[in-house]
């Protein structure tokens, strides 16, 4: 949320408290032991926790499949929807409620398949709140089905000879949206990397798009664990505009400089998938905001009564 | 056979001198009249304009807009018939009655689109645009003159005028005008001040460069002008004066206005005919009350966005038609789930599918009530009249905020687009919503605080501190905490349904139209109700002990439905759905589909219901019904007779 929307709600900025890890929340997630999507948790209440965010004005909004239990391990609002539908339920409630610090958790089957439509609409309608894509290329709450981002040649349960069709690339497809702001990338197995990019995307005033790669040592474990165990196979994206985890920069020797608001080699970055790109490929804080062309002052019941009776008189007889 | 030798059509009268009164002045308590045209020549502003006035006149009025399926059908064609049927009378109007009594027609292709529907009235009198009939094109001739042959076998009485000839003295393009001249033949016909028309025209034309306004009233001067130089007729209804102030509105526009009386301050919607201007209407003046409108990408985000509104505090609407209904069915039963307020406003149009986009049925009634997998109980209401469409979206936000639930509001294509006038609502505070309050939660307080008996509980919001919960389409406990476990299952469908029995209990149960008891009750739901009404007086009025009674809630029924009915030996409905034909092949008593109501009705009472349903995509006549109740108490008098035998 930005510090002007912040003040005129008279929230956030004067409130002094701090928060701990588990003001966020304490339960134990009920997902796989390895599963990635502990660490996502994990980065998004240390984010929360530095950014002070107030648990009773923060939403989580999610859709259905692994990932979107998220909402369930967390001390926040919450609202677990149905099966790709996650966006337009947080739209609405971002419409209504622009003092809320809104996030989606979303899956590679809940956004890029069933929720397709809703993805490419909420990029362009570019409201202000924090998309998490968790992309372990398969469906495990389900068990083992092929999504859109499964690489080709995976063998899955309805693709038992291999995955027939290249893998959907989210970071392509986002970035294609007319009205994109902010895509990036980051993966489960570089903590701090994800944790500094959940910063950036929550403050990024718009739709900010993060696809987080992640693991599921169920059913998808060969497709990212000689990449996890490999240095060597990812590139970071750096600037002094993108994002920059000094402590990386030893393990990580690829290093890319790429200035965030070139959307032609953002795409083409993201296009040419021989290494796996870490960072921010585009951000632009100048993009139009649907929620804040749409946002609009509130009436007492009795002023609304007088406009409306003067509308009234146009049908009197 | 030429148009001058045809016995049905009358020489223009020149006898009675320029300006002379006519002699023939008929006297009528109501008349129905209809103004028809190619698609884009405006004949439903002249019918929309010409019902305003009527209404402002203090009659009774009901209009029916005549709607081609296409934006721009081909011109000259029976499917292109455009236009609207106004229904007036000196007492209240609550249908469009059974036929037209008189037509101004732009082409004679569009008149036999209403002459082959049936819809003229044997000594209909007929304004027809008399270039047609010279001409240059031969074939267009012949349309003509087959046109005039096909009609002949009724004693309408044809009057050409020369429409387009009159226009081009004014005007250069006499598409754009003819409706105003046309208006005016009918404000001299019927004595309407023309001061009064004008007023109007100038109101609708308010966003235009004051010449358009100017140029229309001169079409309508020209009208009023030429009709009294060579018309020698006259019809004159009767008005009673009344202080009551009132409004006149279609019902589509009753219920945007209603939804803003009510203090909705959020609608999200896809367009979808025939509600799309319940939108529109929306997205012009929303804004102004503070109200979100937002056009989402589909019908079921549109579904979502209320949802999310709703979630956060609001109680959000969303408005579509029976196809949109369908998509937003998963949606609607995440609300009912998560106990989330909800009002869906659903214009229903002919279905199944696309079906007929742009007409009216009541085919949706058991999709509202049933069409979630799983228990999904929520409330559903019918409005029967403009003025219902209006209060029936205040009623919808108070139940749904009240009671946690959704409401489904089924209006109609006859609804939306007929224009009535009513009495003006006056508006209360106490329609709306308190002020956000984002008190602290008390310790204790949970998200579903059932109360064991009602199922009711207080709704805690997004900004209340203490408050933090996730709410889940999965099964939950009392703090939103999934729980699989049977106990819990069961109390929470217990406790999602029990409140729609709560709700019942503060019902009345439904008025009886004529007697309390009798032989024959007839069961209505939605905008039919006018139409049953009329056709029991006329059946009453020979002597049958006919009533009938109208349903504005099909969940939870009204109470005392078993008691009423069995006050009565035949229940039947009339619908605007389709049933089987008993007398068709192969249907038996045993599985014979009943119209919708009639379905529910007999779960509900256990009482035999018959049923009369058409689909005729336009509205039921008065005249049609009576006749169905007239079969069914001579049918039941013949079983009568079997039995004592």
């Amino acid at each position: 949320m930005s510090e002007q929307l912040r003040s005129f709600f008279g929230c956030g900025l004067d409130d002094d408290r701090t928060f701990d890890l588990n003001d966020y929340g304490d339960s134990i997630p009920r997902w796989c032991v390895g599963c990635g999507d502990h660490g996502v948790l994990s980065a998004v209440k240390r984010m929360m926790r530095d950014q002070r965010l107030l648990p009773e004005r923060t939403v989580f909004v999610s859709g259905i499949g692994c990932s979107s239990r998220f909402p369930h391990y967390l001390d926040t609002y919450g609202f677990h929807g149905i099966h790709g539908r996650a966006l337009p339920i947080a739209t609405g409630v971002k419409l209504s409620r622009p003092d809320l610090d809104v996030f989606v958790v979303t899956g590679d089957g809940d956004c890029c398949s069933i929720g397709a439509g809703h993805w490419l609409h909420a990029t362009r309608y570019n409201i202000d709140m924090t998309v998490l894509l968790l992309d372990n290329a398969i469906y495990g709450l389900t068990k083992n089905q092929t999504s859109p981002t499964t690489p080709e040649g995976f063998e899955t349960n309805t693709q038992p000879h291999g995955t027939y069709l290249p893998a959907l690339n989210p970071l392509s497809t986002a970035l294609g949206v007319t009205n994109a702001s902010f895509v990036a990338q980051t993966a489960d197995w570089v903590p701090a990397h994800l944790l500094a990019t959940l910063k950036a995307a929550y403050e990024h005033v718009g739709f900010s798009f993060v696809r987080i790669l992640q693991r599921c040592p169920k059913f998808s474990a060969p497709v990212f664990s000689e990449q996890a165990r490999t240095p060597d196979l990812h590139e970071l994206l750096f600037h002094s505009d993108g994002i920059t985890v000094p402590s990386l920069d030893k393990i990580y020797k690829h290093r890319l400089e790429h200035d965030p608001s070139d959307l032609d080699r953002a795409r083409s970055l993201a296009e040419d998938t021989e290494r796996t790109r870490l960072g921010i490929f585009f951000k632009d804080a100048t993009r139009p905001c649907y929620n804040a062309i749409r946002h609009l002052p509130t009436y007492t019941a009795a002023q609304n009564i007088e406009r409306l009776n003067r509308e009234l008189d146009r049908y009197a007889v | 056979m030429s148009p001058s030798s045809a016995a049905t059509v009358t020489r223009i009268a020149t006898d009675s001198g320029p300006g002379s009164a006519p002699k023939n002045v008929l006297h009528l308590d109501e008349h129905t009249l209809e103004i028809v045209s190619d698609s884009g020549e405006g004949a439903q502003k002249c019918g929309q304009i010409f019902a305003s006035v009527s209404a402002k006149m203090n009659y009774g009025v009901w209009t029916v807009e005549i709607i081609p399926a296409e934006i721009e059908p081909p011109a000259r064609t029976a499917a292109g018939a455009s236009g609207n049927l106004i229904r007036f009378g000196r007492d209240k109007v609550t249908n469009w009655g059974d036929e037209t009594n008189l037509v101004v027609a732009f082409n004679e292709q569009v008149l036999l689109a209403r002459h082959r529907l049936d819809a003229l009235s044997d000594d209909c009198i007929i304004l027809i645009e008399s270039k047609w009939a010279e001409d240059p094109d031969a074939e267009i001739r012949q349309e003509w003159q087959d046109a005039m042959e096909e009609i002949s076998d009724r004693n309408y009485r044809v009057i050409p005028v020369p429409m387009e000839e009159q226009c081009l003295t004014r005007v250069d393009n006499p598409r754009k005008g003819k409706n105003m001249f046309a208006l005016g033949l009918l404000a001299q016909i019927y004595g309407y001040d023309v001061e009064k028309i004008s007023e109007q025209i100038r109101a609708q034309f308010a966003k235009k460069p004051p010449e358009v306004s100017k140029a229309n009233v001169d079409l309508l001067e020209l009208g009023v002008h030429w009709a009294q130089e060579n018309l020698d007729l006259r019809i004159e209804v009767p008005r009673i004066e009344t202080d009551e102030k009132r409004v006149v509105m279609n019902g589509n526009q009753a219920a945007a206005l209603g939804a803003i009386a009510s203090g909705m301050e959020f609608c999200a919607m896809y367009p979808i005919t025939p509600a799309t201007s319940v939108s529109q209407y929306l997205c012009d003046v929303f804004e102004r009350y503070g109200g979100t409108m937002h056009q989402a990408e589909d019908e079921i985000a549109a579904a979502g966005a209320a949802i999310g509104a709703s979630y956060a505090g609001k109680v959000a609407l969303t408005v579509t038609s029976g196809p949109g209904l369908a998509l937003k069915t998963e949606f609607i039963a995440l609300a009912v789930m998560t106990e989330i307020p909800l009002v869906v406003l659903d214009v229903q149009r002919g279905g199944p599918s696309t079906g007929l986009p742009t007409k009216v049925e009541q085919s949706d009634l058991l999709a509202a009530l049933f069409s979630q997998p799983g228990d999904a109980p929520r409330v559903v209401m019918a409005p029967a009249t403009i003025e219902e469409c209006f209060h029936s979206m205040v009623t919808a936000r108070r139940i749904a905020k009240s009671f946690r639930c959704v409401v489904i509001v089924l209006t109609d294509a006859n609804l939306a687009s007929g224009q009535q006038q009513f009495q003006r609502p006056v508006l209360d505070e106490r329609w709306h919503a308190a002020p956000a309050n984002h008190r602290a939660v008390t310790s204790g307080e949970r998200p579903y605080d059932w109360d064991p008996d009602t199922g009711l509980s207080r709704r805690i919001v997004p900004g209340q501190p203490g408050g933090m919960h996730t709410v889940t389409g999965l099964n939950h406990d009392h703090d939103s905490n999934v729980d699989y476990t049977p106990e819990i299952n069961q109390l929470g469908c217990a406790m999602r349904s029990r409140k729609l029995a709560v709700l019942q209990q503060t019902m009345s149960p439904p008025p009886i139209h004529g007697d309390e008891s009798g032989e024959l009750l007839v069961v209505g739901w939605g905008s039919t109700k006018g139409a049953i009404e009329e056709a029991v007086d006329r059946v009453r009025a020979e002597g049958h002990a006919v009533s009938s009674t109208h349903l504005t809630f099909l969940s939870p029924m009204q109470p005392g439905l078993g008691e009423i009915f069995s006050r009565f030996e035949h229940v039947m409905t009339v619908e605007l759905n389709y049933s089987d034909d008993p007398a068709a092949p192969y249907i038996t008593p045993e599985n014979r589909r009943l119209g919708q109501l009639a379905f529910l009705l007999r779960a509900q009472t256990l009482v035999d219901v018959d049923c009369w349903t058409r689909v005729p995509g336009q509205p039921l006549r008065p005249g049609h019904i009576a006749d169905a109740l007239r079969r069914k108490l001579s049918a039941a008098s013949e079983t009568e007779v079997r039995v004592n035998e």
